[in-house]
């Protein structure tokens, strides 16, 4: 892997996870939109509610457009780190 | 499209989560031993560029938002298995980080955009393969039609899934698959163009498609 290629990789998706996720449409999903206009609601209370970044908005920041990049780039390195870590422990073995 | 919690019955959430991590293991066990080097970080930023881009909500029309799904440009980049396995991981972190589809349906939302989503397109590319010329404008086409079968599909799933749950199948269905085909189009676009910039800057990644543009 081109040490080039994997650091503008990763500086592209930091940035999009940043920079432009604040401006992404607020406007409901596909699924919601049905959902709202089928008249289907979340029976009983959410069962799950722990989640330490929900709506991807990092507690303690009033501005929402930072708390939103930095919900992102938190989510983004999440991800990288999760995911570079799993294929390293299943990758081809070098014999 | 992430199911959150409550929109699905118990028992197709049970199940589903049954057959999730069943198929899990089955993509972690067919790729054990079988990526290369390169393809090590390359699947930590296949993820980190899924997610990133799945924050990136498009404006479709009538006040309805949609956004990339990206399982078709993880299986182009990485074959269907390490496909599954991303979708996978980037639907845990938005489950159990940010909340973004509930827990209960989190097995629910693998099968539909993670298994779904990614079998798909990996049989629509295959016929479309064994069909059309190998240029690059019927690669990437194919790959445009796949993409956009992809979301059509995993939203078909979910739709079913919420009729088979009380909900009226049928409209639900009908709207399910009208909006989709409209963020479809998104998806297609959206794989083209990133598929397109990274067989330009390391066609080395895609070996299937560096033939296609040696040829053409």
């Amino acid at each position: 892997m081109n040490r080039t290629f994997l650091i503008g990789g990763i500086a592209v998706c930091l940035l999009l996870a940043g920079l432009v996720s604040p401006f992404a449409s607020p406007y409901p999903d596909g699924l919601e939109q049905v959902a709202e206009g089928k008249g289907i609601e979340a029976a009983g209370t959410p069962t799950w509610s722990a989640s330490p970044i929900a709506d991807y908005a990092l507690p303690g920041i009033k501005r929402e457009g930072l708390a939103t990049g930095l919900a992102g780039i938190l989510g983004t390195l999440v991800v990288l780190t999760a995911g570079w870590g799993l294929a390293r422990l299943i990758r081809r073995r070098p014999v | 499209m992430h199911v959150p919690d409550g929109f699905i019955s118990g028992p197709i959430n049970l199940a589903c989560a049954a057959i999730a991590i069943g198929g899990i293991g089955v993509a972690l066990a067919r790729i054990r031993g079988s990526l290369a080097e390169h393809q090590v970080p390359l699947l930590g930023m296949t993820a980190a560029f899924v997610f990133a881009a799945q924050m990136l909500n498009f404006p479709v029309a009538g006040g309805t938002s949609g956004h990339f799904l990206g399982a078709t440009f993880a299986l182009v980049l990485l074959g269907p298995w390490a496909a599954g396995l991303v979708l996978s991981l980037v639907l845990i972190v938005q489950c159990l980080l940010f909340a973004d589809g509930g827990l209960t349906a989190l097995g629910t939302n693998i099968i539909n955009m993670g298994v779904i989503g990614v079998a798909v397109p990996a049989v629509v590319l295959a016929l479309l393969r064994a069909v059309l010329p190998r240029s690059r404008g019927a690669t990437l086409t194919s790959i445009g039609v796949a993409s956009w079968l992809s979301v059509l599909a995993a939203s078909a799933a979910c739709a079913l899934e919420l009729g088979f749950s009380g909900h009226p199948i049928g409209p639900v269905l009908t709207a399910m698959l009208g909006v989709h085909a409209v963020i479809g189009i998104g998806e297609a676009l959206i794989t083209i163009a990133v598929v397109s910039s990274v067989l330009a800057a390391r066609p080395e990644l895609l070996p299937d498609l560096r033939q296609v543009e040696a040829t053409s």
